[in-house]
């Protein structure tokens, strides 16, 4: 299965995690893992999503994604979970 | 499963630490491409190149999207343009009409760079070698993205001196041809002792003649990475620093590994190599020189400088190694004097010399990188301090390089600006003191021995 991670950086505001949650509904992009912290204001969430199911390439899941972050005036980040195994797993 | 803390502590090398993979590049053999004619030859090797890197770029981007770490450069290497075009070319003109192709064909395929205008001359030159030799000047004045190297010397054979003389006079001939430009002309050539035939970088890239038809190689880079890192574990003993070091390493390697290995499944080409360099841009927060200032010095270039890099060193490649299945290249710091925005303040403070610089170099890889020197050096003296840099390798029996830029025009203490990555360079001093009788007995130093090490 290729899952993915989708990491959210920003300044909290209301609707955040509903927002990103709506889109991915409406593209089969199931939510596999959330978690969240918030630290001096700053919102940090992670979601583990697999995105086999999505009609959707990768790259405009990725692009739109960063749409929605630019909205709402967050950063959004879509990204394979390979990288990070690779790099903190041996 | 991976958890918050892992995930945040890659997206903070990638977005403000600059982790980036500096290059994959593809290498292409040509020893298919002879023919009859030099049109013959021209037409295979543009042919091989557009078919065989066609995708190349492409799926750089995608890998890009996937995993959300940018690949900086995409090159291609292919086999010494002096064994592939030696039957054609019967003068130095043709030899440039091949360097053109090479350009058209990088162009279309929209890498970056292309390297292997080479010449593999380290005991001695056939009378093909010796033109494209001399074509080079021409070759990288009316080319753009053509990247030319000579091995000259190697522990095996010897410094060939005849050779090294040339090129003294080829470098001041590519200087004068591109004087408008600050001679940038000039960064693209390297000339090598011990050359690796599976080098990603620019530019000493070829396709070696012991490698397969197509290869992937990719070099990774993060001075960055490892200078955060080091910020966390200052006023820490050595045992501590080189654990930081070596961790580090490991994690920039993996991320290599995994782009190389992607490429290789997506492009249907074999995985050769990563290079473990640590590869500086003029970008702050990229640069060696700021790891040296971390580990404890003022300036590079002052005194525990050249024990620094050898920890340095040795640490990116204790960790790398384990991060990767196959390891080659140059796999060493590299110290790019223009490349580097803190080796450049230390140029321009006084801090760091020629003479420190090839100190260094007997440390890391990969030799003098990237050195303005006045434009009005004379031959015999650049080729002094290429021999002087050949002489490093052989009896050290590692990959030396020079790349030296006599800027036309300009004196010790003002600056040359080549762009981009290339950066810009202070004028470095250079001993005054001629060696012309020396470089001109021509003929060839013997192979060191390889016993009796003191």
């Amino acid at each position: 299965m290729n899952k993915a991670v989708i990491t959210v950086v920003g300044k909290d505001s209301v609707g955040i995690i509903a927002k990103v949650c709506t889109y991915l509904a409406n593209n089969q992009v199931n939510i596999l893992d959330i978690s969240q912290t918030i630290v001096q204001d700053y919102f940090n969430m992670m979601m583990i999503v697999d995105t086999n199911a999505s009609l959707k390439e990768f790259k405009t899941l990725s692009d739109e994604l960063v749409q929605i972050g630019e909205e709402i005036g967050v950063v959004i980040r879509l990204q394979n979970e390979e990288i990070f195994n690779m790099m903190h797993r041996i | 499963m991976i958890n918050i803390q892992e995930v945040s502590e890659t997206n903070e090398m990638i977005q403000k630490e600059n982790l980036d993979v500096r290059t994959i590049t593809m290498g292409i053999s040509l020893l298919d491409c002879t023919g009859h004619s030099l049109d013959e030859v021209c037409e295979r090797i543009y042919r091989k190149i557009t078919t065989v890197a066609k995708d190349l770029v492409k799926v750089g981007k995608e890998i890009e999207i996937q995993y959300g770490i940018p690949i900086v450069n995409k090159r291609i290497s292919v086999t010494p343009i002096s064994l592939v075009g030696g039957t054609v070319c019967k003068t130095e003109e043709d030899f440039v009409t091949i360097a053109k192709t090479l350009d058209r064909a990088a162009k279309t395929v929209g890498v970056n760079f292309i390297g292997g205008y080479s010449a593999l001359v380290s005991k001695g030159m056939t009378p093909a070698d010796e033109r494209l030799i001399r074509s080079i000047p021409a070759a990288l004045s009316e080319t753009d993205v053509v990247c030319s190297s000579v091995n000259v010397a190697s522990t095996k054979t010897g410094i060939n001196m005849d050779a090294v003389k040339l090129i003294g006079e080829m470098i001041k001939e590519a200087a004068q041809r591109t004087k408008e430009q600050d001679s940038n002309a000039c960064t693209k050539f390297v000339v090598f002792c011990n050359a690796p035939d599976d080098n990603p970088f620019m530019a000493g890239a070829f396709h070696g003649v012991t490698e397969a038809d197509a290869i992937i190689n990719v070099g990774v880079s993060g001075p960055g990475v490892v200078k955060a890192a080091l910020e966390a574990v200052r006023g820490e003993n050595f045992e501590v620093l080189c654990e930081t070091i070596k961790k580090t390493a490991f994690k920039i390697t993996r991320v290599g590994q995994l782009v190389a290995q992607e490429a290789s499944r997506r492009l249907q080409v074999p995985f050769g190599i990563i290079d473990l360099s640590l590869a500086p841009t003029p970008a702050v927060g990229d640069s060696v020189g700021e790891i040296l200032e971390e580990i404890g010095l003022e300036y590079a270039g002052a005194p525990g400088t050249t024990a620094a890099l050898a920890l340095l060193n040795d640490q990116v490649k204790k960790g790398g190694v384990m991060a990767s299945s196959y390891v080659g290249g140059l796999s060493g710091a590299f110290i790019p004097v223009s490349e580097d925005q803190r080796m450049i303040d230390a140029a321009a403070a006084g801090a760091l010399t020629l003479e420190k610089l090839e100190a260094m170099t007997c440390v890391c890889s990969v030799g003098l990188d990237m050195i303005a020197i006045a434009g009005d050096t004379k031959a015999t003296t650049i080729a002094g301090i290429i021999a002087d840099e050949m002489a490093l390798g052989m009896v050290n029996q590692k990959t030396t390089a020079v790349r030296i830029i006599p800027v036309i025009g300009k004196k010790e203490g003002d600056m040359a600006e080549f762009g981009g990555l290339l950066g810009h360079a202070p004028i470095m001093y250079v001993n005054p003191y001629s060696c012309d009788a020396f470089i001109n007995r021509g003929g060839r130093i013997p192979a060191p021995i390889h016993s009796f090490k003191n």
